[in-house]
């Protein structure tokens, strides 16, 4: 008897194992979750500035979308709103940069993964890594103080002047080499060795197997590089605003100064403007194409490397 | 793919007289490229010498200048920047007039002036000191007597007369002194306390809200579902939107649309000039958007790293799921966590464009005192010193730039010494 009793004594007052609901647990899940939105709502107002701003821009009576995109002459000064000057010389740094940055990043690529010993390799790419984490205010005095005049030696002061898009190029290049070098080495890596042991057992040369069985089934992953590369160079601001010179010219002569997209937005707002004028929307209508452009390249590697990925498993 | 063209090499299968003959080519092309490959490895490394020892030929050399009177002279051999405040005080005395002496004073009593600032005094009154030229250290290898000729051939008239001077821009005094318009004298003081404000408030907003996102795409996001695909996804492509945008969202934002707030006006305190948000809560803001992308993926992975064994074992003992992340996740992420969030600060240290676009000061003198203040960044003074056309100014980004460099250094060596006390092997 005295045994029923004590359990249902128990009985009156069971333990509830059902989850409890915690206030304190469900508030710092609810904050966390605002953590991870709030990287969202960034993207959101990035596009909503930027929009809004643009539409401002075209809104004014001296400027249309269709000069904006066609016109070769962008002086505010005189009202004149033709983006090709800004754009012609972006690309013409972003292609010099990759001249110097594909090449080199492929070669030291492939010299790490296919032919350095793991002790080089180790001792070599923290000296590549020091590269990127070089302020791009420094790579923009390198190529100020030390490649210009090394241009200008070379091909006379008559003809390269003191700010040109091609030390700026050149200066890029170097500053975006450690990442084509890193990204295409991690794809280079992850080609099975059983690819390269086939080429070998068909009697391939080590160099024939690097170039011809392991870079092309590497190649999403090297063209991933190369595009990142690209966005990189093309939204790439310090180098450009203090090297590549100020003031739009349309030309594709690496050896005279002509103000990128970049170097434009960097030069306006670093002067006193004030808001809602031309100059001041100019700027958005800039960052908003440069915007469209680095999100584009971006898109499309992340597509190249799902789509065209070679799965060995 | 490639591998296909392995058999059109060899046009004649079966006879292998053409593999024989073809093989010592293909060995020897194959060694030609490993020297390219390696040639390649040698210019990168070339590079980032010629990027440093640029800098540190630029931080030193000889340079020429004119003055009324020889700061030399003046202190019998010493350098003026070793003189106590005292000795300063008596040299202006001795070679200013009385009423210039009064002027100089007028505003506040000689007790509260500091050494630099005296010491400016001096420059400016007595000395009265112009830079004419400025040389390299290889440039001044060439001895005093031919950088003599280069500067009367460049300035005729000051040229003769001029006194030549060897000087290691990085001092102390460099280090210490705020901004000044005179090269002589001006320091990094201002912006290295603005750099380090900015870090600050980038630092509070980003490491807390980085690791929050981190956890919740980790531990609480159902991966299938639509919105943390979509966290994920834009998480990464942010990580890849150039900075300069950064720069413009911060302006609109921050210094326009929340001005009041970044100003400080609307607590009551922050600096009466400054009536719009171009302060350092605005640029510390800004590059804490910057780097919060960083801060999430390195922190991501530190989480994935961690066992889910733990996790289990701390289920298994009847915790919360917060109490699970809190006492056994998070210990185990953090030097994980912490490597990737240095990383990422020193990513933000070097951080220019944003913060011009934000809107540093092109020249200010007071140091930042609060998070409502005006202020320079150390990589934005190094823009605008490279800016200027004199060159005296470039060897001072030189030696601002050494400043940076040393400092960064630092801060990765602070992150590979963390990760290697603390990493675990599971």
């Amino acid at each position: 008897m005295a045994e029923i009793s004590v359990i249902s004594n128990s009985q009156t007052d069971t333990i509830d194992l059902r989850k409890k609901h915690r206030l304190g647990e469900s508030l710092v899940g609810g904050f966390l979750f605002f953590c991870g939105v709030l990287s969202v709502g960034t993207t959101i107002f990035i596009v909503y500035i930027l929009f809004r701003e643009t539409r401002l821009f075209f809104q004014f009576p001296e400027v249309t979308v269709f000069d904006f995109l066609t016109k070769t002459k962008w002086e505010p000064a005189i009202n004149e709103f033709g983006i090709w000057p800004l754009l012609t010389a972006t690309l013409l740094t972003t292609t010099i940069a990759m001249a110097v940055a594909l090449p080199l990043g492929l070669f030291v690529a492939i010299y790490l993964s296919e032919y350095a010993s793991s002790r080089t390799r180790n001792f070599l790419k923290p000296i590549l890594e020091i590269l990127a984490g070089i302020p791009t205010v420094v790579y923009g005095y390198f190529a100020l103080t030390f490649i210009t005049p090394i241009l200008r030696g070379i091909f006379g002061d008559d003809i390269v002047q003191i700010y040109n898009t091609g030390s700026a190029g050149i200066a890029m290049g170097i500053l975006i080499l450690p990442m084509v070098a890193t990204m295409t080495e991690d794809a280079l890596n992850s080609v099975p060795r059983s690819l390269r042991e086939a080429g070998y057992a068909l009697g391939a040369t080590k160099l024939e197997v690097a170039t011809k069985v392991v870079v092309p089934a590497a190649l999403s992953g090297i063209a991933a590089a190369v595009l990142v590369g690209i966005s990189r160079a093309i939204g790439e601001t310090m180098i450009v605003a203090i090297a590549a010179g100020s003031g739009s010219n349309f030309t594709l002569n690496p050896f005279i100064g002509a103000e990128t997209m970049t170097g434009y937005i960097v030069r306006i707002s670093g002067g006193d403007l004030s808001y809602d004028t031309l100059d001041y929307d100019s700027i958005y209508a800039i960052a908003f194409l440069l915007f469209m452009i680095t999100l584009g390249l971006n898109l499309i590697s992340q597509q190249v490397v799902r789509r065209f990925r070679e799965k060995y498993e | 793919m490639g591998n296909q063209d392995f058999p059109q090499d060899i046009q004649e299968p079966g006879t292998g007289m053409q593999f024989i003959t073809n093989l010592p080519l293909r060995h020897r092309i194959g060694k030609i490229w490993v020297l390219f490959f390696q040639l390649a490895m040698v210019i990168g490394i070339a590079a980032l010498a010629a990027l440093i020892l640029n800098i540190v030929n630029d931080s030193t050399g000889y340079m020429a200048y004119t003055a009324k009177i020889d700061p030399l002279d003046l202190t019998g051999g010493r350098p003026l920047e070793s003189l106590t405040s005292e000795e300063l005080n008596q040299i202006l005395v001795e070679n200013t007039t009385i009423n210039r002496y009064k002027t100089i004073f007028k505003e506040k009593p000689l007790e509260e002036w500091s050494q630099p600032e005296l010491l400016e005094a001096v420059v400016r009154d007595v000395v009265k000191l112009t830079v004419l030229k400025t040389w390299s250290f290889t440039e001044s290898l060439k001895g005093i007597a031919r950088l003599r000729q280069e500067l009367i051939e460049l300035k005729p008239k000051e040229g003769p007369d001029a006194s030549f001077l060897y000087k290691t821009w990085i001092t102390s005094r460099f280090l210490s002194s705020p901004q000044n318009s005179d090269p002589l004298l001006a320091g990094l003081k201002t912006a290295i306390l603005g750099s380090l404000w900015i870090i600050g408030i980038t630092l509070l907003f980003a490491i807390p809200i980085g690791i929050g996102a981190a956890i919740y795409l980790e531990e609480f996001a159902n991966q299938e579902l639509w919105i943390n695909k979509l966290i994920q996804t834009n998480i990464n492509n942010l990580a890849a939107v150039p900075s300069i945008i950064y720069g413009m969202l911060g302006l609109t934002i921050f210094v326009r649309w929340l001005g009041p707030i970044t100003s400080g006006s609307v607590f009551g305190v922050g600096d009466p000039n400054v009536v719009n948000g171009r302060t350092i809560f605005s640029g510390g803001l800004t590059l804490g958007l910057l780097v919060l992308p960083i801060v999430i993926i390195n922190s991501q992975e530190a989480i994935r790293a961690v066992p889910s064994s733990l996790r289990q074992a701390g289920y298994g003992l009847g915790a919360t799921k917060l109490q699970t992340i809190w006492a056994h996740v998070l210990p185990n992420a953090i030097p994980g966590i912490l490597t990737g969030t240095i990383l990422a600060l020193s990513r933000a240290f070097g951080e220019t464009a944003p913060l011009i676009v934000v809107g540093v000061s092109t020249f200010i003198t007071v140091d930042p005192s609060n998070v409502f203040s005006q202020f320079t960044s150390l990589p934005a003074q190094i823009y605008q010193w490279t800016a200027k056309p004199q060159d005296v100014w470039r060897n001072l980004a030189a030696a601002a730039i050494i400043a940076l460099m040393v400092l960064l250094l630092a801060l990765n060596a602070l992150a590979i010494f963390l990760r290697n006390k603390y990493s675990k092997e599971y």
